[in-house]
């Protein structure tokens, strides 16, 4: 089915992944895009940042702010970001979890509850086992998880732990995902 | 203790008073009003602007929680139900994915399999829902927490106070209380603290018994020194603590005009007038219905011209109330109350508190009663 919604997580390496993933999707791709990036509490241009890099419309998620694409929506720092019903966003102060928050299992299982097989997951670069959990999360709701092949990651233990967990529909390399995002959101 | 809904600990006197002083059919309205939507976590209640203007208005594109089992949807709504029927905290309203994280944490807490096993045991024994309100509770917070905030506050909004004769605060959602310490140095410092009065409340009993000790952990006293200096603080932070056996004792003058109260957003009705409104880190909590409820009773709380201040994050974009505020400072989420006062109301809640507090300094209104 054509996914209601693209999740991407990403951690230690995270802005080249994401410019790499995000730069390289048309302009009007029509699926939101919600993304957590673990970060310090003060990087607060991420956004920026990203933005001047690639022709997506990127922002900051505000708490109760509806989804619209095109459009990638990021989570602030030191808050978790969460899907609602409905079509929205929701920002959170509950505990770190694994140390993070934001945290890729937040989202992911939120998504994963919310839009049961409208979700297209991305796991992304990064140093700890962040996702993992929540990709399982997905697939058994019938959402499709896609990881970064380790081999092509700054840093492989994220992607790498997801693939041990069995919580994998396709490992492709870094190149390779935006394209895949594509062929599973044209219906 | 908690084992009825009459017995919950010590609803906040305040609207108890309000009751008795007439305003029951008025709260009677407020709990109609709330479930007016339809039932709890109804997915018509939660379309968002987007879809509202679509045909597909009452049956969105995507039923709410597409990933969960329609059985464990029907578990979930008859445990908040429950909870809400027998204790009367009313959850019903909150933003349901946070919600439902917190709802599946207590339940592997409890080392069970389902939200029917839960409400059993929350229901049959109070210590479990003491558990879960602690975990439906987050008292996350610090002092000066984003002191661009503080010092925004120091800058924009101080100078106005110091025109006015006296100051009356609320904190609404003040968890255990470092940001109300935060506030009672600030006004300090700013010379304003003799005159003003703090109204810290929570919904959570426990959290305000810890505010009420002024005791927090000293680890955390190095990264308030830096969130103070960085709010404008015109001081040194250790002047206003002691430390003691691995904690800080904050100075007792700090709640001398500070008073913490139970009060529940999402059940209480408004008890008095303030000039500043703090509730920060709160509202993400609730969906949006609530949200709003939440803003107009803070609408029918502050004075005219009063300040209302919001997380970091949050924001009076998209209510049904933003025109009634300007922006005072955009990025630290402070607003002003706009426009003409609003109508006359026809009773005016006297604050039972201003009586507990100091009988003699009791301030004057600014507005006429009813
Ligand atoms: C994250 S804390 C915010 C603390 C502080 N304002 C800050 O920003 O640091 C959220 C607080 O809201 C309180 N809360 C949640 N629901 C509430 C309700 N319905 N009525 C009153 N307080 C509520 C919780 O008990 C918790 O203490």
């Amino acid at each position: 089915m054509r996914p209601n919604v693209v999740v991407v997580g990403a951690s230690a390496g995270g802005l080249r992944a994401l410019e790499k993933v995000l730069g390289s999707l048309p302009p009007g791709f029509d699926v939101p895009i919600v993304a957590v990036q673990h970060r310090s509490r003060e990087s607060e241009l991420f956004a920026t940042v990203i933005q001047g890099r690639i022709a997506l419309p990127v922002r900051e998620a505000e708490d109760k702010e509806a989804l619209a694409a095109p459009g990638v929506y990021l989570a602030p720092p030191d808050y978790h970001l969460l899907l609602e019903p409905g079509g929205g966003l929701a920002l959170s102060t509950d505990e770190p979890v694994s140390f993070s928050r934001p945290s890729i299992d937040v989202l992911f299982e939120s998504a994963a509850d919310t839009y049961g097989p409208g979700v297209l997951a991305v796991l992304l670069t990064g140093a700890n086992h962040d996702g993992a959990r929540g990709l399982t999360r997905i697939r058994a709701a019938g959402g499709v998880a896609i990881v970064q092949d380790p081999a092509t990651a700054e840093s492989p233990e994220m992607p790498a732990a997801a693939i041990t967990r069995g919580a994998v529909d396709h490992v492709l390399s870094l190149g390779d995902i935006a394209g895949e995002l594509v062929r599973r959101s044209v219906s | 203790m908690m084992s009825s809904r009459s017995g919950i600990h010590g609803r906040f006197d305040v609207a108890a008073s309000a009751e008795a002083e007439g305003s029951a059919a008025s709260a009677h309205a407020t709990s109609r009003a709330m479930t007016r939507e339809g039932g709890p976590l109804s997915a018509e209640s939660r379309a968002t602007p987007l879809e509202a203007g679509r045909a597909t208005r009452a049956e969105p594109a995507v039923p709410a929680f597409a990933g969960v089992s329609p059985l464990e949807r029907l578990e979930m709504e008859l445990l908040l139900e429950a909870i809400h029927r027998h204790y009367g905290y009313d959850f019903r309203q909150y933003a349901p994915s946070s919600l439902r994280r917190r709802l599946k944490r207590r339940l592997e807490g409890e080392g069970l399999a389902t939200f029917s096993a839960l409400q059993d045991r929350v229901l049959h024994e109070p210590a479990a829902m003491e558990a879960l309100l602690r975990d439906m509770s987050v008292n996350v917070t610090g002092m000066f927490r984003d002191p661009t905030f503080f010092r925004s506050l120091r800058e924009k909004v101080v100078p106005m106070l110091r025109t006015y004769p006296s100051v009356r605060i609320w904190h609404a959602g003040c968890a255990s209380g470092e940001e109300v310490y935060a506030m009672a140095i600030l006004l300090e410092e700013e010379g304003l603290y003799e005159r003003s009065r703090l109204y810290a409340t929570d919904m959570n009993a426990e959290a305000l018994e810890h505010a009420r000790t002024g005791i927090f952990p000293i680890a955390r006293m190095r990264e308030y020194t830096t969130n103070y200096l960085q709010a404008g603080g015109t001081r040194s932070f250790s002047e206003y603590y002691t430390a003691s056996y691995g904690a800080a004792l904050f100075h007792a003058r700090l709640r001398e005009n500070v008073l913490f109260a139970q009060h529940n957003l999402a059940t209480d009705t408004s008890f008095s007038e303030f000039n500043v409104i703090l509730c920060r880190n709160v509202l993400i909590y609730f969906d949006r219905d609530l949200k709003e409820r939440t803003l107009r009773l803070f609408g029918d709380s502050l004075s005219p011209l009063g300040f209302l201040c919001l997380g970091r994050r949050e924001s009076l974009r998209f209510t049904k109330v933003e025109q009634e505020f300007e922006e005072l400072d955009p990025k630290e989420r402070i607003y002003r109350r706009a426009g003409p006062p609003r109508p006359h109301r026809e009773v005016e809640l006297e604050g039972h508190l201003d009586r507990e507090l100091a009988p003699s300094s009791r301030p004057t209104r600014t507005r006429g009663t009813g």
